[in-house]
């Protein structure tokens, strides 16, 4: 006890960099008992993180099983590397894995820039009361869920009473079902998806150029520099290294589209190019009336590892010619 | 204009700006200006013009008389809304999902964050590893669902509430502010006073982080209610469906079922009110959370900015 008591107090008069070595001095387990109340907090949190994040990773063994209900995980028998075998050689494999790179890619190229460009236009805005406005329109989107989304985008479209149709029809072109063209899929995907994230996503890149110190913008003006040349040689270079985490956790999850809005989007007649990879998993495993639970694990833990090896990639090439890294 | 009347930070641009705005730079401006407000008017389109469809007329909208505003204002769908047994209990659900949601939610993000935010808290990094692997690595959708199973939670509302109850990015969000508005010096002030952590946490750290408490609550309330993908599979049955799932039923793959009508004779009209029931179906389920975000709007950026520190 007398131990305890004088370690504190000499915590307490200490400075910052002796705390440290004072508190070392105290044993381990006595620290960790002194903090027992924080453990307890983290209890819960952990528990939760334990049962729905690091369970079903245990989960995934079945993979390797030829998972049944009555065995269960451990007791089903080992199946190796069989469903593995059959992903990549069945007719599905190069079409899914198409279909998801191509959705992804497209995308990536055309909304990675659009966030970045809006938050350099919104932060050179003067007028307090347009910049305000502005932000408040251009989040509103990213708050409506994505079944209004995907509803908006059919009676949008809807070859009967759609605005889009009515805009055709001033060009001369006949009613047309968009949503039914498996040539416009990609592009309603990828354009509503910008129209929904683009505002909210500009916040990330609208708080790193609240770092940019005014004065740079001073001397530059001082200098002479124009408007446009100050975005492209002050704003753009404090946006970024946040740009690159952004799109190093982007290329992480080339194999996983947003999923939710895709099986919105499929019908009967855009199938062979909306089907990706993630939802041909939900229909194999659980919409399926025999759940095939092995083989739809397999799927998903082969795209869950390729995910993370390109994550891992594209950080070391990031940390090599960017200098800007996840870790 | 005369620049002594503004506040020192506009005094500066005012002053810059009469030196610098060249016939360039107001080109640049008018250009940024104009581009900015088409891209506010076509996000602001889709939205307006479903409002106005959802209270004209039905044969008008069929017509394509409506462009912008309403054409024969009547409230029809919205009333054919309530007649609708599934979206009134659904929309019950989904109040009741986001409210339990976020709390729970909220709740938890707290507990985790606050320890993870202290200073020489002994195995920190190893449970901050863990936390932050799983937004890498994920069992994905079938163990996922089988642990769910095998807890007896299938067809609960806590098959709902429970499995998306935190998000590891709120986590470091709020573990970021803490660690910013709770200086070390605070808690050792807080020691000395013998102050035990739990009510530290109570007394001094809780009433801080009003903010952080707000945002949390706000993306796991509209989370919950914009989510229907967990309804899909854990639930079956129809009493506990949230909005979105009966949303999706009637706007995307157009089941609309006669018997869901509390008034018979009202069938006929089914057939033309379908259409416009997805106008105001669209409002009722994109409306509350439009009406909430302005709130907490103006802690985005500054969370955004606190989350974007490394710790």
């Amino acid at each position: 006890m007398t131990t305890s008591t004088e370690a504190r107090s000499s915590v307490r008069s200490a400075t910052h960099k002796r705390t440290r070595t004072a508190q070392n001095a105290v044993g381990l387990g006595l620290r960790m008992r002194r903090n027992w109340q924080l453990y307890a907090m983290l209890l819960l949190p952990m528990l939760w993180l334990a049962i729905f994040a690091y369970w079903p990773m245990y989960g995934v063994i079945i993979a390797f099983k030829d998972y049944n209900v009555v065995q269960g995980i451990w007791g089903s028998p080992w199946a190796g590397m069989k469903y593995f075998d059959r992903f990549v050689e069945s007719y599905q494999f190069w079409r899914l894995i198409k279909n998801t790179v191509y959705l992804h890619v497209y995308e990536l190229v055309a909304t990675f820039p659009l966030p970045i460009i809006l938050a350099l236009c919104l932060n050179t805005i003067r007028k307090k009361w347009f910049s305000r406005a502005s932000q408040l329109i251009t989040y509103a989107p990213h708050f409506i869920s994505t079944v209004v989304v995907v509803g908006l985008l059919v009676v949008l479209t809807s070859p009967n009473t759609g605005v889009t149709n009515k805009l055709l029809g001033l060009f001369g072109i006949g009613p047309q079902n968009l949503m039914g063209d498996s040539g416009m899929f990609r592009h309603l995907y990828v354009w509503s998806g910008a129209w929904q994230t683009m505002g909210f996503a500009a916040i990330i890149y609208l708080a790193a150029l609240t770092s940019v110190p005014p004065e740079l913008h001073e001397a530059a003006i001082v200098d002479g520099a124009s408007r446009l040349r100050r975005m492209w040689h002050i704003d753009l270079p404090a946006i970024v290294p946040v740009a690159v985490i952004l799109l190093i956790l982007d290329i992480g999850r080339i194999l996983s589209v947003g999923f939710e809005k895709v099986l919105l989007m499929q019908n009967s007649l855009n199938l062979d190019v909306a089907e990706v990879i993630d939802t041909y998993v939900y229909k194999i495993g659980l919409a399926s009336s025999v759940p095939q639970f092995s083989y739809a694990t397999a799927i998903g833990l082969f795209r869950s590892v390729i995910g993370l090896v390109l994550l891992v990639l594209a950080n070391t090439f990031a940390r090599r010619f960017a200098k800007s890294s996840l870790w | 204009m005369s620049a002594g009347t503004l506040p020192p930070d506009e005094q500066r641009l005012a002053v810059g700006a009469s030196i610098q705005d060249t016939r360039g730079d107001k080109i640049a401006m008018a250009c940024i200006y104009t581009a900015l407000g088409l891209f506010c008017l076509a996000i602001l389109y889709p939205l307006v013009y479903v409002l106005s469809a959802s209270v004209s007329n039905t044969r008008k909208v069929s017509a394509g008389e409506v462009w912008l505003w309403p054409v024969g204002f009547t409230l029809d769908a919205y009333r054919a809304i309530f007649d609708y047994k599934a979206i009134v209990s659904s929309f019950g659900n989904s109040v009741y999902y986001a409210v339990a949601g976020a709390l729970v939610a909220t709740v938890l993000t707290l507990l985790a964050a606050y320890p993870l935010s202290r200073k020489g808290l002994p195995g920190k990094g190893l449970i901050m590893g863990a936390f932050v692997f799983t937004m890498m690595f994920n069992g994905g959708l079938i163990p996922t669902y089988l642990v769910v199973d095998q807890l007896g939670l299938l067809n609960t509302r806590w098959a709902i509430i429970l499995p998306t109850a935190m998000a590891v990015w709120n986590v470091i969000i709020t573990r970021t502010y803490f660690m910013v508005t709770i200086p070390e010096e605070l808690v050792e002030a807080g020691k000395v006073d013998g102050c035990s952590d739990f009510s530290f946490f109570w007394r001094v750290v809780l009433p801080l982080s009003k903010p952080i408490i707000a945002v949390n609550l706000l993306f796991y309330a509209v989370g919950q209610w914009n989510s229907f993908f967990n309804a899909l599979i854990y639930l079956t049955n129809e009493h506990l469906f949230p909005l979105q799932v009966v949303l999706r039923q009637i706007l995307i793959q157009s089941k609309v079922d006669p018997s869901q009508m509390q008034d018979t004779s009202k069938l006929l009209q089914m057939q033309e009110l379908q259409q416009q029931l997805k106008y105001s179906l669209i409002v009722i389920g994109m409306i509350p959370p439009l009406l909430v975000y302005p709130f907490v709007q103006k802690h985005f950026v500054k969370g955004a900015m606190v989350g974007s520190l490394k710790g």
